[in-house]
């Protein structure tokens, strides 16, 4: 068969060899959590705990708000011993972050729901979607939406696929390639509760074929209905939109989703965090997370409690190598740099890639001369050195006739450009001024 | 924490490529064509396209920092590029001075009125050489003797002015096509090698600095347009071969009309230009005044360049078209 893929992308060197025979560890559970309300995109759950509370491990602490929303569970057992405000990575806001003292574990984890193949529709789409709802299930590539929403539609209008998304085509994470190869049977199972819940016949896993070892795993659990399917490894074959039109050939509307084309797409991570939710009952409390870089001594892939400062981490793994530089939460094509290593991972953590200084390139932007590398880089075929040049003339309503709402901001037209142009940068200041503009979500 | 840490925004990583890289490779590109020029013309050749080059780089950093009062001026290479094409648009025995004036109108006007590189509307390079067409005629045509060539060549004049003058038989005789595909024949310095041109162009498709599309629109329009009046008038028109070969055709194609700057850069934008050029070069050749109207021709289509983009603007990925509704 052909290797699939999709037009247009990029190369970037990959550099997971450094992280990528690191078996997942039980990272140290910290003495004192910094857990944010705000982990999911959509609306932020509610408080329903406040300083001086006794928690459990596994207790719900946060209440969902509205359909786009999941509730948080505490991580650890011990005692809320403050809240307070804190500069949010993601948001670029101080948002609430509850301080907890951490004490012996005591766990409240839900019910686990045994038998679930032999569910009917009904009790699918109860039980099996309720849980993934309750759970706080978030999409833990990064993108952190509410993993249950994606099935409101699909519960009453059946999809053709669900699809999970193993490509992992960020340079240097592992995390996905080592869950997939140490966890196989438990993804395939992941996915075939999605299959229940949503009725979809076909299940794809798909992976960029720099990865054999993790296909070959998850083929020995495959079967008539779920099947791993190797793609071309080029960046960013993990986007959503790519990666649907690389396994079913569908293209996604603009300003739609993959469901307008029959398909749902998760993260092979989610898969497992739903798998664990319904069999062992385990809301979302912690998660795997590659921590790399040719900053840090010793390059690893670790399960995490949400809420484990980022420091602490660090320093379990060798600490930096030297000073400065720069610390990114997520890949270094999409990742988001911090400031402060006092933060705790959340649940869009995927990644902790720490770059020395000499890595770090302060970017001076020129002119652009129109050279078109960016065009040839752009999967979503949009015209990034136009986009740019409206935006910097505050043409907005143009760019977004020109389709910058389209953007998936993976950064390819900025890594390719020789000028060094900012284009996501330029294009993330124009969809938030459409959303602040529209009160949509940003 | 003490140290600082970087939160310049996402992608953290990034080619290595810059403009002044591209413009080194260009300027390496267009290194066997000059040797050519020297090899056909003599030593001279090689000290004007040096004095072309260099005062391309010293205009523009005088520009950039007295007039235009930058902090920083890095010198970026796309100057000498500008500067080395002028001076290998122009014949062997062209006064210094004046090329240098060429180069100040190339840079000066052309390209930093508009706000420097990448604003410039016009491929600096053939506005100069315009300017000096125009304001030098006798200068500009009058050729430098060649040092090697075969003794049936007609110094005098270019192959294109032959024609235009005496018609294709006559032009036809005095030259081979294989004469005229190294290079063997009278015209400006850096044009007259078909060869050489087109090694320079391989190795700028080889480090991936430019659109192939161009080139190949541009040369197979006049393929096709030379072989169709060939057909009707062989003697008036000349062959196919003949026109590819001649006057500034490959230099144009392969090195003017490329110019990021002034091109379309999608696919469908850079073939609708491409042919665009070959047409009025054919047009201008067969029909016009002068024997030679590649650069006429490559400023024509760059006016065009902002309609080009807008009629060839790539449809985003997803895009549904608007239901049009169908009779019954």
């Amino acid at each position: 068969m052909a290797i699939l893929s999709f037009s247009g992308g990029i190369h970037p060197p990959d550099r997971k060899e450094l992280a990528k025979d690191q078996p997942i560890r039980e990272a140290p559970i910290p003495k004192t959590f910094y857990l944010f309300v705000n982990q999911n995109s959509g609306k932020p759950p509610a408080l329903t705990v406040k300083k001086g509370d006794a928690v459990k491990t596994g207790q719900k602490i946060a209440q969902a708000q509205g359909p786009v929303s999941v509730p948080l569970h505490s991580p650890v057992t011990g005692i809320v011993s403050d809240v307070k405000k804190m500069m949010h990575p993601v948001t670029q806001k101080p948002e609430e972050l509850l301080v907890i003292d951490r004490e012996t574990d005591a766990y409240d984890f839900l019910e686990p729901l045994t038998g679930w193949e032999t569910y009917d529709t009904e009790k699918c789409h109860t039980l099996l979607y309720g849980r993934i709802k309750e759970a706080g299930i978030v999409g833990l590539g990064g993108a952190t939406f509410p993993s249950h929403f994606k099935y409101v539609e699909a519960m009453k209008k059946p999809v053709d696929y669900v699809i999970l998304n193993g490509a992992e085509c960020e340079p240097y994470l592992t995390i996905d390639y080592r869950l997939m190869v140490e966890h196989p049977a438990e993804i395939v199972k992941g996915l075939e509760i999605l299959l229940k819940i949503c009725g979809a016949k076909h299940g794809y896993i798909g992976l960029e074929d720099n990865k054999p070892e993790a296909y070959e795993a998850l083929r020995k659990h495959a079967n008539g209905r779920i099947e791993p399917v190797l793609l071309k490894t080029k960046y960013p074959q993990g986007g959503e939109k790519q990666l649907v039109y690389a396994l079913t050939k569908r293209a996604v509307p603009v300003g739609g989703f993959p469901f307008h084309v029959g398909s749902i797409v998760h993260n092979v991570a989610t898969a497992f965090a739903i798998y664990e939710a319904v069999e062992k009952g385990k809301p979302l409390i912690d998660r795997g997370l590659t921590i790399t870089g040719e900053g840090i001594s010793k390059p690893s892939n670790l399960w995490v409690r949400l809420g484990t400062p980022i420091q602490e981490l660090i320093d379990y793994v060798g600490g930096l190598k030297s000073e400065g530089g720069k610390v990114i939460l997520g890949g270094p094509m999409m990742g988001i740099p911090i400031k402060d290593l006092a933060l705790p991972v959340m649940k869009g953590t995927s990644g902790i890639l720490v770059l020395p200084p000499e890595m770090v390139q302060e970017i001076d932007e020129e002119t652009c001369i129109n050279c078109g590398k960016c065009l040839m880089a752009c999967s979503l075929k949009l015209e990034p050195n136009f986009l740019v040049k409206l935006v910097k003339a505050k043409k907005f309503d143009e760019a977004y006739k020109y389709g910058v709402l389209n953007c998936c901001e993976c950064g390819s037209c900025a890594f390719v450009c020789p000028s060094k142009i900012e284009h996501v940068k330029h294009f993330k200041l124009a969809k938030k001024l459409h959303a602040t503009l529209k009160g949509g979500r940003s | 924490m003490a140290t600082v840490l970087s939160t310049s925004p996402a992608p953290h990583i990034r080619v290595k490529d810059t403009v002044p890289k591209i413009m080194v490779d260009v300027l390496i590109a267009l290194v066997p064509a000059v040797l050519f020029a020297v090899y056909a013309f003599g030593w001279t050749a090689l000290w004007l396209c040096v004095i072309g080059a260099l005062s391309g780089e010293l205009i523009e950093y005088a520009i950039l920092r007295f007039i235009r009062k930058k902090k920083k001026t890095r010198p970026d290479g796309s100057a000498a590029v500008t500067g080395l094409l002028l001076a290998m648009n122009v014949s062997g025995s062209f006064p210094w001075y004046l090329l240098i004036l060429g180069v100040l109108v190339a840079i000066g006007i052309a390209k930093h009125t508009y706000g420097g590189l990448g604003n410039n509307p016009f491929n600096p390079a053939l506005i100069g050489r315009v300017f000096l067409f125009v304001s030098f005629p006798v200068q500009m045509s009058t050729w430098a003797p060649l040092q090697n060539a075969v003794s049936t060549v007609v110094t005098s004049a270019t192959p294109l002015g032959v024609l235009k003058q005496k018609g294709f038989e006559e032009a036809a005789r005095h030259i081979s096509t294989l004469d005229m595909f190294i290079g063997n024949m009278q015209g400006c310095l850096g044009e007259v090698s078909a060869l050489a041109l087109i090694i320079g162009f391989a190795y700028l498709l080889w480090r991936k600095r430019v659109n192939p599309i161009i080139p190949l629109a541009y040369l197979g329009t006049v393929f096709l347009f030379s072989s169709l009046f060939f057909w009707i008038n062989p003697n008036l028109f000349g062959s196919p071969i003949f026109h590819l070969l001649s006057g500034g055709l490959m230099l144009g194609a392969l090195f003017m009309a490329t110019d990021m700057v002034t091109s379309p850069a999608t696919m469908k934008g850079a073939f609708i230009y491409g042919v665009g050029c070959g047409v009025l070069t054919m047009l201008i050749r067969c029909f016009g005044a002068l024997p030679e109207g590649v650069s006429f021709s490559i400023l024509i289509m760059n006016a065009c360049k902002p309609l080009i983009d807008k009629i060839s603007r790539p449809k985003p990925f997803g895009y549904v078209a608007p239901e049009v509704k169908k009779n019954g």
